[in-house]
């Protein structure tokens, strides 16, 4: 059960914040309504994704207050408490890659080691603001037009037509083409929050005391450059790409890895 | 040392320009793909909502607006008791409309035009904007609407054959204001009358419950969203005996004509004297 604990919890999340979202629109329940582009928690609290605000205020448009409130609130949060938690406890497509990355491992896909040499990790800035420009120079909101995230999720909510190819894409890209190649290089969203959670209080706290060297850890990591300091230091993971997903903590059979606050753990 | 700096740098730069050379390989990818993506014209949207420009700015997709409209309180079918579809729905791939985007479709399901307007205060971002529905005292008002504008093809309207049908008179909302009977007298029989629809785009909201009543096949009477259902006479056509006309014009200038073409560069006596073929 230990080696699966935070992998349960975060499909128990994803899982039930989705059932709450669908409910809302199948059953009228006013739990949380709309999508992650922007909801309404409890019927009265504005939420939005920061950068989707940002494409719709790279259009020009000025946009609604609840919609500025609702991404101050998400981006304070992540700021302050979660990190990059949203791609790997709430956004869908992260189930999605995280089955093309298991598959990956099942099949031995990873033993030949392929050197994608112009998809870097950080092509995923690029695209991020490359996506504010394409919707000032277009006058939508880019990355909506083709966005997996939420096309998934309203598919999920609404039915999803050929949206459902977007999902089925991503899943053959990520388990044929390029390891963790939309969540750990492509994708603009995960780069904003990456950038939002640089300095947020959880983080996964590495004890070089009672590390083996198995290197589990690193073999389940999506974003594995993260934990440079596996078997080298006790130090905490600061980089603002890792997703708090837990895993690492997961499958580590000694007690090395686990979740920490920030302050705290400089302390130690 | 020197060298290994160099080639440090060379390499930077190499693969600098790499990333910046396919950053912009996207981006015109990108764009391409957005702008020809936002292109459908033809889609209705729901009421309030900002000039379709300005709407796909705007609107942030999340749904809102189709979830008050499904999950409305008047949804209820009274015959079964359950919950009927909703008129907005959210563009989904293969629908060829710009993706999470709210639309209706009148035939399948028409925009019922409730007074307390559930789709519109609900939209965080402004794309629905509620002051356009709302009335001089404040109140949201449906009858503001302007979704489209129903259009009536003639030729397979049953009721400009002679044939008795009022189905689409009858549907609309706002009744002998927005589609009125004209009638007129069939020569063909010399006895009968005609009792044709005719669609007054001052009122007319474009909530499509004609298109749904119309009986034929394909429907006769059918919503168009404004820009393309709507002509402009341009400010030198001027109705003189309506003053609220004269005042559209204000102080235009005569000489001061807007519509250039062929035509315009020569004065309308050279069309005779000239032979000008235009």
């Amino acid at each position: 059960m230990k080696k699966v604990k935070y992998l349960l919890l975060r499909r128990i999340t994803q899982i039930g914040l989705l059932v709450l979202y669908f409910g809302a629109n199948a059953y009228g329940w006013h739990i949380l309504k709309g999508t992650f582009g922007s909801s309404l928690l409890f019927g009265v609290i504005p939420l939005a994704d920061p950068y989707t605000t940002l494409q719709v205020l790279a259009t020009g448009f000025v946009i609604g207050s609840d919609v500025l409130l609702g991404a101050a609130i998400i981006t304070l949060f992540y700021f302050v408490v979660g990190g990059r938690a949203f791609c790997s406890w709430v956004c869908p497509i992260n189930m999605v890659t995280d089955l093309a990355n298991w598959l990956r491992r099942v099949l031995k896909l990873d033993k030949e080691e392929v050197n994608y040499r112009f998809l870097k990790r950080n092509a995923r800035y690029w695209l991020m603001v490359l996506g504010l420009i394409v919707s000032a120079v277009v006058g939508t909101a880019a990355f909506e037009v083709f966005s997996p995230i939420t096309i998934m999720q309203r598919g999920i909510i609404f039915g999803f037509g050929a949206g459902i190819s977007v999902v089925i894409a991503i899943f053959l890209f990520d388990l044929f083409g390029v390891k963790n190649g939309w969540c750990g290089h492509l994708c603009p969203l995960g780069a904003a929050y990456s950038l939002i959670g640089q300095k947020s209080l959880i983080r996964v706290k590495h004890d070089h005391d009672a590390c083996t060297a198995c290197m589990e850890c690193k073999v389940v990591c999506p974003e594995n450059q993260v934990l440079w300091m596996i078997n080298k230091e006790s130090v905490s993971v600061t980089d603002g790409e890792c997703t708090n997903c837990g895993r690492c903590i997961d499958v580590c059979g000694d007690n090395a890895l686990g979740f920490s606050i920030r302050a705290m753990a400089q302390k130690k | 040392m020197a060298k290994s700096s160099d080639n440090n740098r060379r390499k930077f730069m190499a693969t600098t320009l790499q990333s910046v050379g396919l950053t912009a390989l996207v981006g015109v990818l990108w764009s391409g793909y957005s702008a020809e993506a936002k292109a459908a014209k033809l889609v209705l949207r729901p009421p309030g909502a900002l000039p379709e420009e300005d709407f796909l700015k705007a609107c942030i997709k999340c749904g809102l607006c189709a979830e008050a409209c499904v999950n409305r309180d008047t949804n209820i079918d009274k015959e079964t008791g359950k919950q009927r579809p909703g008129t907005l729905k959210m563009a989904k791939g293969g629908d060829h409309k710009l993706v999470g985007t709210p639309f209706f479709t009148p035939r399948d399901v028409p925009c019922y035009m409730c007074d307390d307007i559930p789709c519109v205060p609900v939209c965080p971002s402004g794309a629905l904007d509620e002051a356009s529905v709302t009335n001089d005292k404040g109140e949201l008002d449906i009858n503001m609407a302007q979704m489209g504008l129903a259009v009536v093809h003639k030729e397979s309207c049953i009721a400009y054959w002679g044939l008795q049908c009022d189905a689409c008179y009858r549907a609309c909302p706002l009744l002998d204001e927005a589609i009125s009977l004209e009638y007129q007298k069939n020569d063909r029989t010399g006895k009968h009358a005609f009792l044709l629809p005719e669609v007054h785009s001052d009122v007319c909201t474009g909530c499509g419950l004609c298109e749904k009543a119309c009986v034929t096949e394909k429907a006769a009477i059918f919503i168009l969203p404004r820009e393309y259902s709507t002509g402009r006479p341009g400010d030198h056509y001027v109705k003189g005996w309506d003053v609220k006309d004269q005042q559209r014009v204000g102080e235009r200038k005569m000489d001061e004509i807007e519509t250039q073409d062929k035509r315009s560069s020569e004065a309308p006596v050279d069309y005779l004297n000239k032979e000008i073929e235009y």
